[in-house]
């Protein structure tokens, strides 16, 4: 997905090389464009293909069986309800490195960030050392008749973790370029904190703030690896997409695991282009 | 009085901004605070919009004490130096966004920002949005923003700092003016000395983070209570041992009393004065003349002069390089 976004520039780059030998400009343009189709554009297209080899009718069929209804089902849960956690976590973290002055700003500003160093599986088998059954919190909540691991809170928990640096970092550059002063003068015109949150903040914020909910649904949508520790892979219960799409191929029924394939692909290039637009109109604004 | 600042002190990790400053500012009344960057003015004001908060010391307003007050709790009007407008607001949205968030009836609203617009001349650009306005168009947009909650202090941050010369002049006349119809208790922070003393009812010099005189404008010029404000204020030089300015300074051509010689190294012409470089017994000095006086000398580089003070005040002069480093 990352790779995509670098078409548009490969063009303007071999312009500003100046270089006029036709060898060198169409070579890049062969081996930047090759690259991206070995890489990207065939794996996916073949995924299309033998989705749509059929025409819609075993794609509708395939998407509409009750394990396949839950599985997105599922997804969309753990996916807003991560969204919506990271966006208010997102947002207070933002505003606390860039406004706050505080001792551990700076470890706080290092450990935003290791959800994206730390590989997602080691996410889900850290989650269930502290919240599994034999677990460091975990054998006191079960006490409390609360499921964390193999059930969907702990799915929400591991995916709004991986999830996390996307809202604090789009953000952040955003309220530091945008100053203090004019919540300051909010607030000698009588405005109370929250009353300033909601009337300058967050108008100012809004398409990072956007751009960066895009992302983290992206993300979000897409997880795998820190979901499938923690899920217990109960079908119809438990299953997201991705999951499923796994659980699918290994029962060789291939025609499913296309069809949620082309599914998630759908949804991830559809947010794609929202956050590029999102991300040009919040530049812009700045 | 309006404002009363009590021992505050305020420091910024090493540095200190403001060292046991006290100031007192009569309702009503138009007070500046001058000094040059870092000699704590802007530091002053915002302690007294509470957007700072003092060390040590207390401030209160209108007799209450504020000290401990939010600054949404202050009842203070503040224009910052860059105006801080919202961008996201049209001007009409921006005057009244304090009269919004104290949840002011829509037909009252209303009509004290269509009086506000129109006291600073923004009716037909009410629906524009900051970025469509000019420096000096913002500037007042701010000071209508500032004015609708009818503060009971209006607090400006080097007001007109982002000005070019013009506008900067017209709206310190319309500014001075709106003051003498509105009596609001306006506190005016700049560097300008010229701009303090062409505003202002009262200057409180500020320097090093210390209160250094305070006074009519005319008197802090005329009377300086140290040589650090009589170099800031105005122009000096060396008569001898003494901080003169240089147009207390005379020329004759015949020795008085007093009079000491000196040799004209230069004459410049600029326009209704005229600036006279002299070298007295080796150091350099300079007067300034008027016209009159000029045209009934005849001043030559190389002509021998006798340089007399003739009025104004004197200060014992430190050694020259300590003066010239206060500057």
């Amino acid at each position: 997905m990352a790779s995509a976004s670098g078409i548009g520039g490969s063009d303007g780059t071999v312009q500003v090389c100046g270089d006029r030998r036709p060898v060198a400009r169409y070579g890049l343009r062969f081996v930047a464009l090759g690259y991206l189709l070995v890489l990207l554009a065939a794996p996916v297209a073949m995924v299309f293909y033998r989705a749509f080899q059929h025409g819609l009718g075993p794609i509708w069929s395939a998407l509409t069986t009750s394990e396949a209804r839950s599985a997105i089902e599922v997804t969309l849960i753990v996916a807003i309800s991560a969204v919506v956690l990271n966006t208010i976590f997102g947002v207070g973290t933002a505003l606390l490195l860039v406004r706050r002055r505080f001792p551990g700003r700076h470890l706080l500003d290092v450990l935003v960030d290791i959800p994206q160093a730390v590989s997602p599986i080691v996410v889900g088998l850290a989650l269930i050392l502290v919240y599994g059954k034999f677990g460091f919190f975990g054998s006191w909540i079960e006490r409390n008749g609360i499921k964390l691991i193999f059930s969907l809170p702990g799915m929400v928990l591991a995916t709004a973790f991986v999830s996390l640096p996307l809202v604090v970092r789009s953000v952040a550059p955003v309220l530091a370029e945008l100053g203090d002063e004019q919540e300051q003068a909010a607030r000698t015109l009588g405005a109370s904190s929250w009353q300033t949150f909601r009337r300058i903040t967050l108008p100012s914020i809004r398409d990072a703030l956007a751009y960066g909910v895009v992302l983290s649904l992206a993300r979000s949508l897409g997880e795998y690896g820190a979901v499938t520790v923690v899920s217990g892979h109960v079908l119809g219960k438990t299953l997201t997409l991705t999951l499923f799409i796994d659980e699918r191929l290994e029962n060789f029924d291939q025609p499913a695991a296309y069809s949620a394939a082309v599914l998630l692909a759908i949804i991830a290039m559809g947010s794609l282009l929202i956050s590029r637009r999102l991300r040009t109109r919040s530049r812009s604004v700045a | 009085m309006s404002i009363q600042v009590r021992h505050v002190t305020k420091r910024f990790a090493q540095f200190t901004a403001l060292d046991d400053v006290s100031v007192d500012i009569p309702t009503g009344s138009l007070t500046a605070l001058l000094g040059p960057s870092g000699s704590g003015k802007s530091t002053l004001l915002r302690v007294i919009a509470g957007l700072d908060s003092a060390d040590a010391g207390t401030v209160s307003i209108e007799g209450s004490d504020a000290t401990h007050l939010p600054p949404q709790r202050r009842e203070v009007g503040f224009v910052f130096q860059h105006y801080a407008p919202f961008k996201h607001m049209t001007v009409y949205d921006n005057i009244a966004f304090g009269l919004t968030v104290r949840k002011a009836g829509k037909a009252e609203t209303k009509s004290k920002v269509n009086e506000l617009l129109e006291l600073v001349h923004l009716e037909k650009f009410q629906t524009r949005y900051p970025a469509q306005l000019s420096g000096g168009q913002r500037q007042r947009m701010a000071l209508a923003r500032a004015l609708a909650v009818e503060p009971r202090v209006l607090l400006l941050d080097e007001p007109f700092g982002a000005l070019d010369a013009q506008v900067r002049k017209e709206l310190r006349t319309w500014l001075r003016r709106l003051h003498d119809e509105m009596h609001v208790t306006t506190v005016i922070v700049t560097h300008d000395q010229e701009e303090a003393m062409e505003v202002a009812d009262k200057i409180v010099v500020l320097y090093d983070g210390r209160v250094q005189q305070v006074g009519h404008p005319h008197d802090v010029y005329e009377h300086p209570a140290n040589e650090w404000v009589m170099s800031f204020l105005g122009p000096v030089t060396h008569f001898g041992s003494l901080l003169v300015r240089p147009h207390d300074l005379d020329l004759a051509h015949e020795p008085s009393d007093g009079a000491l010689p000196a040799t004209v190294v230069r004459v410049t012409r600029l326009g209704f004065q005229t600036v006279v470089d002299l070298d007295l017994q080796g150091g350099p000095i300079y007067a300034q003349l008027a016209r009159e006086a000029t045209d009934r000398l005849t001043l030559e580089p190389g002509t021998l002069v006798y340089v007399s003070h003739a009025r104004g005040d004197v200060l014992p002069a430190a050694p020259a390089a300590a003066a010239d480093s206060l500057l």
